[in-house]
């Protein structure tokens, strides 16, 4: 059963949690019969996490410049970026650059 | 497949600098990043040894990063240097209280003597207030403004002979577009160096303790970057007050060109130093505001303009022409009535109308009458 599923978790900080809700760390479980990519993962938590203004979160169909975003303490500019496809026990951190100093 | 650290260490690569493009493992990108800063000190000579340094710290990311590696790197090179930590409080309630919590951790963390200086205790006034008397529209002048002076103010009283601020270069780059869009030369030939006013040229500082920005050359999103791997703490809440404007599109259309070509802040800074400005043009000269003895470019500062305009119950006054306004200063002054009387005696004339001062819109041609005179000026 376990092995059906895709778990990873999804951070934010930096000021990003406030459009979540204020939520830090949000637990995911996809079925793993589909494949997922970062990108399709911003349009999911945009559409079914994302409490207020989607535009400081995305831009076209990707993050907002500004807005950093690391895979299991990785720069996805390493990866495939919203092509990376997510594996199981990821760490996915959304963080944004743009509040305060 | 991971990348691997450029630098040849042997480990996985974990970011992907914008500055060069290098891709870096965490050890080597701390290294690089703290040497960076440390060019940016010993080249632009920041510091003499002996000195002692105020960080103005605001409990966000910038002053956090500041704050550490200026610790690290004044230990790891012995600069000499006492470190000491500046707030402002500016009293916005359910933001700031907060963030000098943040700062208080620091000052623990990294023992150095912290100071907070509140808007109320120097000006009478918290941005609180004076949002709740001029709306969220220009609330942002004033704060900008006061915190300015504020810290001027900070520094002379905990006798430092510099001030390290947490500007980063994506920041200056911003500065450098703003002014350029303004056409404002005289800041904008000042607003990239890395040091306000030289102790070589002691002649130009007018007796201001300079300032000075170690993290001139640090990207924003190494800034992060570093905090993130450091593991330190900061405050990053927006403010609740309406952001600043005007900064705000300069700010998200150089996060777009940075985007399409990352080295687009270094080339604007870079623009922005090597633009010179002809002797013949006209720039403003830095003198002492005669009220309140701070650097200033008119004979009265922003700061006291303000001020004085809040005091009087006129809070939009400093928000429109320096020189417009002073005139009309000036007058009240000359007239020697008090606020209450002042009041009473003046009718506002706008295309002939009596009308409140609130309902003026920006930059219309006023007329103010007093008893014997009439002042002209555009609010």
């Amino acid at each position: 059963m376990n092995t059906e599923q895709l778990n990873f978790t999804v951070e934010f900080s930096g000021g990003a949690e406030l459009l979540f809700n204020k939520e830090k760390t949000h637990q995911v479980c996809f079925p793993s019969v589909e494949e997922w990519t970062i990108g399709k993962l911003l349009i999911w938590l945009r559409d079914n996490k994302l409490t207020e203004r989607p535009e400081l979160f995305m831009q076209g169909d990707t993050v907002r410049p500004g807005i950093l975003v690391l895979v299991n303490d990785t720069d996805w500019e390493l990866l495939d970026q919203l092509n990376y496809k997510i594996a199981r026990g990821d760490s996915i951190t959304f963080i944004s650059t743009l509040h305060g100093g | 497949m991971p990348v691997k650290c450029r630098s040849g260490c042997g480990r996985n690569a974990i970011l992907k600098r914008p500055k060069t493009g290098d891709s870096l493992c965490k050890e080597c990108f701390f290294c690089a990043f703290e040497t960076e800063v440390h060019h940016t000190i010993t080249e632009g000579r920041l510091f003499k040894k002996g000195m002692t340094v105020a960080i103005a710290a605001s409990g966000g990311k910038d002053s956090t990063v500041l704050a550490h590696v200026m610790k690290t790197l004044n230990e790891r090179y012995d600069y000499g240097l006492r470190l000491v930590l500046l707030s402002i409080d500016e009293g916005i309630t359910g933001y700031r209280d907060d963030s000098l919590n943040t700062v208080k951790r620091n000052q623990e963390d990294y023992g150095m003597d912290l100071k907070i200086l509140s808007y109320e205790d120097l000006y009478g006034w918290t941005m609180d207030k004076i949002v709740a008397q001029i709306g969220k529209r220009n609330n942002c002048t004033f704060c900008g403004v006061f915190r300015r002076q504020a810290l001027d103010r900070g520094a002379a009283i905990q006798n430092v002979d510099a001030l390290a601020t947490g500007h980063n270069a994506d920041d200056i780059a911003e500065t450098v577009i703003m002014n350029v869009m303004r056409g404002d030369v005289a800041r904008l030939s000042r607003c990239t160096a890395a040091i306000s006013a030289s102790y070589f040229l002691p002649q130009e500082s007018e007796g201001a303790i300079p300032r000075v920005k170690p993290l001139k050359y640090s990207y924003e999103k190494e800034i992060v970057m570093y905090a993130y791997f450091k593991r330190l703490v900061y405050f990053s809440t927006e403010c609740i007050y309406a952001p600043n404007a005007y900064r705000g599109h300069a700010r998200a259309f150089l996060k777009d060109l940075e985007k399409i070509r990352p080295s687009a802040i270094m080339d604007i800074i870079h623009s922005g130093e090597q633009m010179k400005v002809r002797e013949s043009v006209n720039k403003q000269v830095r003198g002492i505001c005669t009220q309140c003895g701070f650097v200033s470019s008119q004979e009265l500062c922003k700061a006291c303009t303000l001020l004085e305009g809040l005091n009087k119950g006129m809070p939009k006054l400093g928000i429109g022409k320096t020189s417009k306004v002073k005139k009309a200063l000036s007058t009240i002054a000359a007239d020697q009535v008090s606020h209450t009387t002042f009041l009473r005696k003046i009718s506002i004339n706008f295309l002939f109308k009596k009308v409140f001062w609130s309902t003026i819109p920006r930059w219309s041609t006023v007329y103010l009458k007093t008893a014997n005179k009439t002042v002209q000026f555009y609010y």
